[in-house]
């Protein structure tokens, strides 16, 4: 696909997707993909302004110094401490918080995180530097079609547990940097970095790597 | 929300100016596309998602025929640049080809040489819940061409130069809803359906104006209160009910009647939504003018199988037991090959038989049409519960086709797969999956010693008589069919990447070609300047994807590994 494709009022690909801006879609010609010079101008498209409006800040990519809260199950919206993982898994599901302001970032589903804790021993030598305690987190978000990663499961090609997103099959190895280990995905799940300061779990630094899946052109 | 507050909310109308350099287009002579050139198309052209009204995927056309279809070769291929389930049936009108990719990509092609004139990239958001990232084509009406989105909009582009006319959002996608399916255009209306019955939405199918994207009615097929068949449902199991209509509807010219198919009841387990569950697993005749539902009949009630019957009925019309019918086809994910009789009323069961072995059915109540469950193969909370066929049923979405030459209806079927889960009570969250089982618990078993899995049938369906069927030994079969006058029938769905022609009379495979990857689309026939082409999309995913992990995991012999990617192949005689 070229990457010459023309992109009408495109927005970052670290905010969610807006319904009105995706009203203007991109629109190419062949004289598009073979690299023409393209002018082009989107009238009637706004910012869109949500009619549920979520608290500022609310979709916005976990920033560092956030602290994380579950995001389902009894316990969702409490803190996450090392204390409530359990070694070898599953995966906790979680949101990031502004401890500032305590603004959860659920405004987005590609912020939802998976932090699971496994055997430094178990992790390989990438993975094992970004862990703490063997503590590490993944964007939820599949990179093949966008559906949640949710299943912590026996791979079908392996003997080990794996997440897995259940719309199509694809697995990931969280002791080696969330690789695919099977099915349509075409690259691993962002890694989170983390910090562990008496117990208790912040954000560290940016997504490494694109949350969420590829879009064509 | 009320149907006004749609009105007023969810329009956007906008236009988007775009400046190129262009080397090929926009499309010079273009035909406009009218209510008559629909109803009575010509034999050359494939502008309905089943070619005519009826749905019955046929095509006149008989230069290519059983004895010469030996000889059939690509003529171009196109590649799409996309990957997973490639559906769509390539729309022909008069020479010009429009294509339906995943991701919201539709491109214009010369149907003679494969040139491009244009192509449509949607901007999908960044947060879109893609379950089944597809698209089931473009409608055509006049000057425009119309798709339905995976983020739940109704797009109008304009036919000659693919610039946008007009966009209108239908549901909200963070919801769980969305749209994969080819819209029906009928006089001037572009009608389609949501699917998201995955994520708990009350179903509905809409229209909207042509001309400026406007909804002029929209009915939902979860009946709200003081509506009829609402009694069917218990409390307010109504407002998230499922039945999602995800599939092209059918049309009745003569009656003025559409008939659509409708999905099943949400979520999954019928405990959790006690009750028949009006309209879910249905058929409904509606009045493409209002909406109106005229008339429906339920095939099975209260489902807990996932079995949705989305594809809609074929119209025949049948000489069956000494009298003319006016029937509808259906042979149903729920493994019920149906006969029904359409009135301008009431729709009548006429005749019902198992097309594939099912564990779920004791029999059919003659006079209603009933099916009697058997109850220890009804998923229930709490306990696992197997059942035959799988959820994917004796036949998912891929469509059927019906030849007026042989009279027979060629049938996509699986056999030989069950299924089962554990039901258990879920709380809804808008825009996550709620299936009322862990998708994780969810299973697909190859019955043990099975020789084959998927089935291409030939059914009489005058008198209920399989008159011939091919089977797959080690591919299920998930493709739609289509038949022509040259008394083939043409068929992908396979995971060994072969397009593949079939006699029409006795099932012979005449030919096959192996292609770039595993076909879920849907053939046609078109013809320009005397010869006769065959065009489909290869392009695996979705569904058919998911079949082959399962297999794979069976150990059964199977691989999962079918390659992805799109590309349309254009096939004719060799000169």
């Amino acid at each position: 696909m070229s990457r010459a494709s023309l992109t009408i009022n495109s927005s970052s690909p670290e905010r969610s997707g807006e319904p009105e801006d995706d009203a203007c879609a991109e629109q190419t010609r062949r004289t598009v993909l073979l690299g023409a010079l393209v002018t082009s101008a989107c009238l009637g498209c706004s910012a869109y302004a949500r009619a549920d409006e979520d608290p500022p800040g609310s979709d916005e990519r976990p920033q560092k110094g956030d602290v994380l809260v579950f995001s389902e199950g009894d316990q969702e919206g409490k803190l996450i401490t090392a204390a409530d993982l359990p070694a070898g898994g599953p995966p906790v599901h979680a949101w990031p918080k502004d401890p500032k302001t305590s603004v959860v970032r659920s405004g987005s589903r590609l912020n939802e995180i998976l932090i699971i804790r496994l055997d430094p021993a178990e992790l390989d030598e990438k993975t094992r530097a970004r862990a703490v305690d063997g503590i590490i987190a993944y964007s939820a978000i599949c990179a093949h079609a966008g559906c949640p990663v949710t299943a912590w499961v026996k791979s079908d090609v392996g003997d080990k547990k794996v997440f897995k997103c259940m719309c199509h099959n694809s697995e990931y190895d969280p002791r080696a940097g969330a690789q695919v280990v099977f099915g349509p995905a075409p690259r691993r799940l962002a890694a989170l970095p983390l910090a562990l300061a008496d117990g208790s779990l912040s954000v560290a630094g940016n997504f490494i790597g694109k949350v969420g899946a590829a879009q064509p052109g | 929300m009320t149907r006004k507050q749609w009105l007023l909310s969810g329009f956007v109308a906008f236009t988007c100016l775009v400046s190129t350099a262009a080397v090929s287009g926009p499309i010079e002579n273009y035909t406009p596309v009218t209510a008559q050139r629909l109803e009575n198309p010509e034999p050359g052209n494939w502008m309905l998602y089943r070619r005519t009204y009826d749905g019955q995927g046929y095509s006149p056309l008989d230069q290519i025929n059983a004895s010469n279809v030996k000889n059939l070769t690509p003529v171009w291929t196109f590649a799409t640049g996309v990957v997973e389930g490639h559906e769509a049936p390539p729309i022909v009108n008069n020479g010009v080809m429009f294509v339906a990719t995943p991701m919201g990509q539709v491109i214009a092609l010369n149907a003679k040489t494969g040139d491009e004139y244009w192509r449509y990239k949607r901007q999908l958001p960044d947060d879109l819940f893609q379950l089944h990232p597809t698209s089931r084509g473009v409608g055509l009406w006049e000057d425009k061409l119309y798709l339905a989105t995976t983020d739940d909009h109704v797009v109008a582009l304009d036919a000659k130069t693919g610039k946008v006319v007009w966009d209108t959002k239908v549901q909200d996608y963070r919801k769980g809803q969305y749209m994969t399916l080819m819209p029906l255009i009928v006089d001037g209306k572009v009608i389609v359906g949501g699917s998201g019955g995955e994520f708990g939405v009350r179903g509905y199918v809409a229209a909207y104006d042509a001309k400026d994207g406007k909804e002029l009615w929209r009915t939902f097929t979860i009946p709200g209160e003081g509506e009829p068949g609402h009694d069917t449902w218990h409390g307010d199991d109504w407002k998230n009910g499922g039945g999602s209509a995800w599939m092209t509807g059918n049309y009745d010219k003569e009656t003025k009647t559409i008939y659509w198919g409708v999905g099943n009841a949400a979520p999954w387990p019928g405990e959790t939504h006690p009750g028949d569950n009006l309209y879910t697993s249905s058929v409904l005749a509606l009045d493409p003018n209002t909406g109106k539902i005229k008339t429906y009949h339920q095939y099975h009630q209260n489902d807990s199988w996932d079995w949705d019957e989305v594809d809609a009925p074929m119209l025949i019309d049948l000489q069956r037991d000494g009298r003319n019918i006016k029937s509808l086809i259906h042979p149903g994910r729920d493994a019920i090959f149906w006969v029904l009789e359409r009135t301008p009323t009431k729709i009548n069961y006429v005749a019902g038989w198992p097309f594939v072995s099912t564990d779920v059915w004791k029999g059919i109540e003659p006079e209603s049409g009933r099916p009697i469950v058997d109850p220890a193969h009804k998923p229930v909370i709490g306990k696992r519960v197997e059942f035959c066929p799988s959820l994917w049923g004796g036949k998912d979405w891929p469509s059927a086709a019906y030849s007026q030459k042989t009279g027979l209806v060629y049938v996509p079927a699986n056999e030989n797969f069950c299924g089962g889960f554990t039901g258990e009570k879920v709380a809804l969250k808008p825009g996550e999956l709620w299936l009322g089982t862990k998708p994780e618990d969810i299973g697909l078993k190859a019955k043990s010693g099975a020789d084959h899995f998927g089935e291409l049938q030939a059914w009489d369906p005058a008198t209920g008589k399989k008159v011939w069927q091919h089977n797959f030994p080690k591919s299920q079969l998930f493709g739609s069919v289509t038949a022509t006058a040259g008394d083939l029938v043409f068929v992908g769905g396979t995971n060994d990447r072969n397009f593949r022609a079939f006699n029409a009379k006795t099932g012979e495979l005449l030919w096959e070609q192996k292609t770039n990857s595993g076909i879920m689309g849907m053939p046609v026939s078109y013809e320009i300047d005397g010869t006769q082409y065959i065009a489909i999309q290869s392009g695996w995913g979705v569904d058919a994807q998911r079949i082959q992990d399962a297999l794979a995991t069976n150990n059964i012999g199977i691989e999962a590994n079918v390659p992805q990617g799109g590309v349309v192949w254009v096939f004719a005689l060799k000169k």
